[in-house]
């Protein structure tokens, strides 16, 4: 199991480094000068213009500034935004729960649609029910989510006035940040009211999010569950006697389940393209509108570390899923 | 009784196999939901084509007499303007039916800057292995392990918004798909003997890459291409809809959304006519290629 785990660690260190150089060279193919993208539309003299060159280290050549990339990364120092000054990893870290608890929510969204949608699909193939899960599923997948978040706000928010709008609590709470995830937070200081405010900021952009995943997890569901089904333990499970429920709960969906997790744990990168659009739409505050905002006023070390960043995590979430689906899957641990 | 027992054989007596092709359209035929995704696709393209002739008004002309007027069975609505008019009075169904052309030209100018570049690519990494294999495959696994929108919105970034870029930018990001399925089916094919039989005929190694081996990965390339379709209309119009696709008065759809968005309170037809042309376009290619695989794959022919 350690060789499994070292083997896929040194996979993923020269995929990092590869992502560092990438954003590096990436963000120096920029055209125009750094110090003037910085300075911005004010423009500077020619003094401090020099005194910055030094500052930032864009004097010296091209490979020791790659170096100095490197050593300030691993430092954590992923530069300050242009605009407000702030470290880039401080506003990442203050947003990103707000993104960690819509994107939870929305897997747990379609988790629990897509299960047993895909579970019923399987056990009654070709029925109405199948083909309609089908249809939709294929639909749901081919949604542009930014135009479905709209959708959805012009019915429950403009027309049946159920939902807020945007944002991610009302503006008369206040609750002191725990944990950074505020349905948590809002129960931690017993604020009921908050609780219900935040959730109903929550349902839409929940619901935007959770639409792709709940498509890919009721098709995976459907196809993994059919395959098992056709295994002879079903059949002996059945021969033996056994509940029809208790065969398909137990027995089927055990192993069902195994590409189904793999496949959730895949759409992390999935989950958080949606995020930058569904948060933008919902100007809900995490680090998609935030990268977003930050394309918009040329801020680029916020583009860079938070591009950095973001591969980082999206790395690591697929080395734990490839790791506990090691430990869950031994044939996988010797094939690779 | 008896007459019955005879006619069983001579129905299901076995003829000539096939030819491959009738065998596919046949395949391909009896899936309902590729043949309709086929004739929407047919539809859009013919309207695409004679988008002069079919749109009643210019695209981009404004009409300051007709600002938000409502389709035709609306109250307030004139079947002069069927589907109603913008913000600044330009006709929505002339603009859908510009952007029909625009956003099927994304697609297939994408994917096939894509799949060119990716099986070129693929092939290479497939047949020279060894280092170059590795830079190859790694730069694949870089770009696989960004969300794509992400990368793509990086990319825009630095060539700047637009449509061309844009359009760069998805193919970029499409490009691991290719270079993945190219490279595998490289390695699958080598070993088998009309390869070795081309070699030792003398074939060269350009003839072996393009004329022996490509033409047996086709099936999984057009099936993934015409996916590719779907998703490459899906993120372009995505980037329109942030500010960095094409920019107006360009008729694409996503832009269109993203004009549209502030005025979501008072004209439902604005912001709900656009997405649901993405909707069924990006769904027609998504039951056509899934059509495709069924009718191309024999591993999954029952």
């Amino acid at each position: 199991m350690l060789r499994f785990i070292f083997t896929r660690l040194s996979l993923v260190v020269p995929t990092f480094i590869g992502i560092t150089l990438l954003v590096f060279v990436l963000i120096r193919l920029i055209p125009g000068d750094p110090i003037e993208t910085m300075a911005g539309e004010r423009g500077i003299d020619a003094l401090r213009h020099e005194q910055l060159r030094k500052e930032y280290g864009f004097d010296q050549p091209v490979l020791v500034q790659y170096g100095l990339y490197l050593s300030r990364l691993v430092h954590g120092d992923f530069g300050r935004s242009i605009v407000t000054h702030e470290p880039v990893i401080s506003e990442f870290g203050t947003l990103f729960p707000a993104t960690i608890e819509l994107s939870v929510c929305a897997i747990l969204f379609a988790l629990c649609l897509g299960l047993p949608a895909g579970i019923i699909a399987a056990v009654r193939r070709n029925s109405i029910f199948d083909h309609g899960v089908m249809g939709v599923s294929l639909t749901g997948y081919s949604m542009p989510i930014f135009w479905w978040g709209l959708l959805l706000i012009l019915l429950f928010s403009v027309q049946l006035g159920w939902t807020p709008v945007s944002g991610r609590i009302a503006v008369q709470y206040f609750i002191e940040p725990v944990t950074g995830f505020l349905l948590i937070d809002a129960l931690l200081a017993g604020d009921f009211g908050a609780f219900r405010s935040a959730l109903s900021h929550l349902v839409l952009p929940m619901i935007v999010l959770g639409t792709v995943p709940l498509a890919v997890i009721a098709r995976m569901t459907r196809s993994a569950m059919l395959e098992v089904l056709g295994e002879d333990y079903i059949r002996t499970a059945r021969a033996k006697g056994l509940p029809y429920f208790r065969v398909i709960a137990i027995h089927a969906l055990r192993n069902a389940l195994i590409p189904v997790v793999t496949v959730i744990g895949l759409q992390v990168g999935v989950l958080f393209t949606g995020a930058i659009l569904t948060e933008t739409i919902f100007s809900w505050p995490g680090v998609g509108k935030w990268l977003i905002e930050g394309i918009n006023r040329r801020d680029y070390p916020v583009l860079q570390g938070g591009t950095l960043l973001i591969g980082a995590i999206i790395m690591i979430v697929n080395l734990l899923v490839d790791v506990a689906y090691g430990l869950i899957n031994p044939r996988i641990r010797y094939t690779r | 009784m008896s007459a019955e027992v005879l006619k069983t054989p001579i129905v299901s007596q076995p003829g000539a196999p096939p030819h491959p092709l009738s065998q596919f359209w046949s395949d391909f035929k009896a899936n309902f939901g590729a043949v309709a995704g086929l004739v929407v696709i047919v539809v859009l393209i013919l309207l695409a084509l004679f988008a002069d002739v079919v749109a009643p008004h210019s695209p981009i002309v404004t009409n300051n007499a007709v600002f938000l007027k409502p389709p035709f069975w609306q109250q307030g609505g004139s079947t002069a303007y069927p589907l109603g008019t913008d913000a600044i009075g330009r006709d929505i169904l002339s603009r859908l039916i510009y952007g029909a052309r625009l956003s099927l030209l994304i697609g297939i100018a994408v994917v096939t800057l894509s799949v060119v570049t990716g099986t070129v690519l693929g092939l290479i990494a497939g047949f020279f292995r060894g280092v170059i294999e590795i830079v190859i495959m790694r730069l694949m696994d870089i770009t696989l392990t960004l969300p794509s929108l992400l990368l793509a919105i990086v990319i825009v970034a630095i060539l700047g918004p637009g449509l061309m870029n844009a359009m760069l930018a998805v193919a970029i990001v499409l490009l691991p798909h290719y270079v993945r399925i190219a490279r595998a089916a490289v390695i699958s094919e080598v070993s088998k003997d009309y390869v070795v039989a081309a070699k030792v005929a003398g074939a060269g190694r350009l003839r072996l890459m393009f004329k022996e081996v490509l033409p047996n990965c086709t099936a999984p390339l057009i099936v993934q291409a015409t996916l590719g379709i779907s998703t490459a209309i899906l993120d372009a119009a995505a980037l329109g809809f942030l500010g960095l696709g094409a920019q107006p008065p360009l008729p694409e759809w996503g832009t269109m959304l993203a004009d549209a968005r502030e005025f979501v309170l008072r004209a439902w037809w604005v912001v709900t006519l656009p997405g649901l042309a993405i909707l069924v376009t990006v769904l027609a290619f998504n039951l056509l290629g899934d059509g495709l695989r069924d009718a191309l794959d024999p591993k999954l022919k029952r």
